[in-house]
């Protein structure tokens, strides 16, 4: 891809550039905040923003700033390793059922069908009833909630590549069934997978905060932008502010990521490119 | 006044010249064939003519339908296309929503329009009969497809069809058939018609005008006789002179004994539907049986669904008999349990030459991939083979190293010849080994491949819909129909004096040469 097709695409330069700075807030996050994020002080709680504190204070008098930092790197964490975890079971899983086809598509299939008749947040709930709250089990609830998806969208792309002369070429080639996936099919489906990817690191990173919400992702005293919500809803009506913060942060890398996705499917879609030539050629 | 006049189009896409300066006028009345090879603007002209270019495209210069310039707004465009101008694309698998009967799809089209006509009509008309109007396109065939576009471009009555390569993805016989009628219903419609196509003979055949384009410029323009039987310009000449196919004059090839026998070979097909089991299995190849000798150049031809790629994939060992079998050399198999030794013996060239490559590897990558199949082979060999099967399709060594989109299409194909000469096979499989190329590369390539058969040895069979390219490369024939054999014999045997209906209808359906 080149540089010259990302900046052609202003939606996804201000995605990607967005989602880049919040990143980036995290991981500064993890050397340093304004002020260290267990630190109480009830002297200065419901502190307005000001020069000190450039986002207030919340009911404990901590800093609202190093929160959102902090809260920010437990939601990319947790999206970030559901999909990891979706991509690294889902995909095999994917290109496995269009290759073999048969009784493995068919075992694919119906178990992606059983997830995805299970929302997300039941399954969550099971494996924090079964194994306790927590960001590790979020992380797991998710990313089992990935695997189907990634699966689907791996087959798919994979049983439209297949089809493509270049793969009976490498059949005729000796090649084993495990060769071609890993040379000629996976390289080819790899767009499609990052695409999805953003789309799956948004949904998890509301997927986190839905959960923490409800009390069976993050604990304290980590901090995540779900449990900043959590902890302000009581005081919504009187300090409206606490709630916004972590919300609005929550909506921007959303939709950020969301618009990168967007872009990044417009730019490496190799259908939607070859469309794009097509017309250009006529 | 002409129905269209083009004053100075220019197209270009992001700074890049697509189209440069393009004047035409094309009459009332009036059959006109735009001729041009991949890249030409060809297209994009038609597209012009209709207001259909796509957003990207940066046009200057102004298209005047009946001395009125196109209408900006695209409201009052989208009524004068409904109105005035009727369109008939390449692809009709594409061009219909496969969920819509045809015939909704037609009324349809009719709705759109003031004009008078009812679908029995326009079905009759197309040569199509009203019951047709209840089917899926995935019902239809090809041909008839391609009529049902038609009558949907006819619906408005239009004054000008605008038809972008309407028979290129049919088989000969079809194509033959689709032109007649669109050439009939100009005539009784007093219709005027753009036809836009790299098939010079089809526009001979159809055209009494012609303009050719060439990377987005005007070469010559005229009557179809002047400008394909007498052209001025040395581009010109070389695309006619390249579609006439000289049929081979030197003697056939010496041939040794039996490399490839077929021996009652078989391939069924399950076909799918509800109650799967209640319905008859299609037999893509049924009871085929021939011999290839060692040297010679057999060619399969038939119309589009006759088996005769089903068989090339069996033969290759992509695709697996359900009867019969077949020997390489004495060695028996049935397709896909073709031992891995001997299919360094056997190679195929695929049809597209832009599908063959995987694009996120280099050409040395790819060109190298069937060398696996040598396990013993040194490495400085291995380095050797890639230079030797390049340097002999007349490619540069440095060119493995560079990524497929950088070639053209006639490179492209050159490369996969050279990737089935890697192994050094005894045997080449062809499938349409040019019908993906335009018209001036086919010969170079046809040339190379007659070259190599010289210099290696090679024994070759050819899978084609083309008389005339299997007339140049061939030593014999055998003529396909529903999975059969039906004909055998030398191409100037067969040719001469056809037996089979197939076969009659095959050179029938042959479009007369561009001299006569």
């Amino acid at each position: 891809m080149s540089s010259r097709r990302i900046l052609a695409h202003p939606g996804l330069v201000v995605g990607l550039t967005a989602t880049a700075g919040f990143a980036l807030l995290a991981l500064v996050s993890l050397f340093w905040t304004p002020y260290p994020i267990g630190e109480v002080s009830i002297a200065r709680r419901f502190a307005l923003p000001s020069a000190e504190h450039w986002l207030g204070t919340d009911q404990l008098g901590r800093d609202m700033l190093s929160l959102v930092m902090s809260g920010t790197l437990t939601s990319f964490t947790v999206g970030s390793m559901a999909v990891v975890i979706g991509v690294g079971i889902g995909v095999p899983l994917g290109l496995a059922a269009a290759i073999y086809g048969g009784l493995v598509e068919w075992l694919v299939l119906r178990f992606s069908d059983l997830t995805f008749a299970f929302p997300a947040v039941v399954i969550a709930i099971l494996i924090a009833t079964l194994m306790g709250p927590g960001a590790s089990n979020a992380i797991i609830a998710i990313g089992i909630f990935n695997v189907p998806v990634f699966a689907q969208v791996a087959r798919g792309g994979t049983l439209t590549v297949s089809t493509l002369d270049f793969v009976g070429a490498a059949r005729l080639a000796g090649l084993s069934r495990i060769g071609i996936a890993w040379r000629h099919l996976l390289p080819n489906i790899m767009s499609l997978i990052i695409v999805q990817g953003t789309i799956q690191l948004s949904l998890g990173i509301l997927a986190e905060a839905g959960l923490s919400y409800i009390g069976l992702g993050t604990q304290p005293p980590e901090t995540s932008l779900g449990l900043m919500l959590r902890d302000a809803q009581s005081l919504f009506l009187i300090h409206p502010s606490l709630s916004l913060v972590p919300g609005l942060a929550i909506v921007i890398i959303v939709i950020a990521l969301n618009i990168a996705g967007d872009g990044l499917r417009d730019v490496l879609d190799p259908r939607l490119r070859s469309r794009r030539r097509a017309d250009a050629a006529r | 006044m002409p129905l269209v006049e083009i004053q100075g189009l220019t197209i270009s896409f992001g700074g890049q010249l697509a189209l440069e300066g393009l004047s035409l006028a094309i009459q009332k009345g009036e059959r006109f064939g735009i001729i041009g090879e991949s890249g030409s603007g060809k297209s994009l002209t038609g597209l012009a003519i209709a207001g259909l270019l796509p957003e990207a495209a940066d046009a200057s210069g102004v298209v005047l339908l009946d001395g009125e310039p196109l209408p900006e707004d695209e409201k009052a465009m989208a009524r004068l296309r409904g109105q005035r101008i009727g369109m008939v694309f390449q692809e009709p698998m594409t061009a219909l929503n496969p969920l819509m009967r045809v015939g909704d799809q037609i009324e349809e089209a009719l709705a759109l329009t003031q004009a008078d006509a009812d679908i029995s009509n326009l079905l009759q008309e197309v040569g199509l009969e009203s019951g047709h109007a209840r089917r899926f396109p995935h019902q239809l065939s090809g041909g008839q497809r391609q009529r049902v576009m038609i009558a949907m471009a006819l619906a408005n009555a239009p004054d000008l069809m605008i038809a972008d390569e309407p028979t290129s993805a049919l088989d000969v016989i079809t194509q033959r058939t689709v032109l007649d009628l669109i050439r009939h219903i100009c005539d009784r419609r007093q219709m005027t018609l753009i036809f836009i196509s790299h098939d010079m003979r089809a526009v001979a055949a159809l055209c009494d005008r012609v303009a050719v384009l060439r990377a987005g410029k005007l070469i010559e323009t005229g009557p179809v006789a002047n400008v394909l039987r007498a052209p001025a310009s040395p581009y010109t000449q070389e695309l006619v002179a390249a579609t006439r196919m000289i049929p081979r004059q030197d003697g056939p090839h010496e041939t040794g004994e039996v490399l490839l026998e077929i021996d009652g070979l078989g391939r069924a097909f399950q076909q799918g539907g509800f109650l799967a089991w209640r319905q008859p299995t299609l037999l893509a190849v049924d009871d085929v049986s021939f011999l290839v000798r060692r040297g010679e150049c057999l060619a399969l031809v038939g119309p589009s669904g006759c088996g005769k790629t089903t068989l090339a994939r069996m033969i290759v060992g992509l695709d697996t008999a359900s009867s019969g079998q077949m020997r390489l050399e004495g060695t028996a198999y049935h397709g896909s349990d073709l031992p891995p030794l001997l299919r360094a013996d056997i190679s195929l060239v695929f049809q597209d030459p832009f599908g063959s490559f995987n694009p996120r590897l280099t050409v040395g990558q790819s060109i190298g991939e069937p060398l696996r199949l040598l396990p013993r082979l040194a490495t400085g060999e291995h380095e050797q083979r890639l230079v030797d099967a390049i340097v002999s399709v007349g490619l540069d060594p440095a060119m493995l190293s560079r990524y497929p989109h950088e070639f053209s299409g006639g490179q492209r194909q050159r490369l996969a010849i050279a990737r089935a000469l890697v192994t050094r096979p005894k045997l080449l499989v062809l499938d349409e080994p040019v019908s993906a190329l335009d018209v001036s590369v086919r010969a170079d390539v046809l040339d190379l491949l007659a070259r190599l058969q010289q210099q290696f040895g090679l024994t070759y069979v050819i899978i084609s819909h083309d008389l005339d390219m299997v007339a140049a490369m061939a030593d014999r024939v055998l003529v396909m129909e529903k999975g059969r054999i039906v004909e055998e014999g030398t191409p100037a045997a067969l040719f001469a004096q056809p037996r089979h209906p197939l076969t009659k209808a095959l050179m029938a359906a042959r479009l007369p040469d561009l001299a006569a």
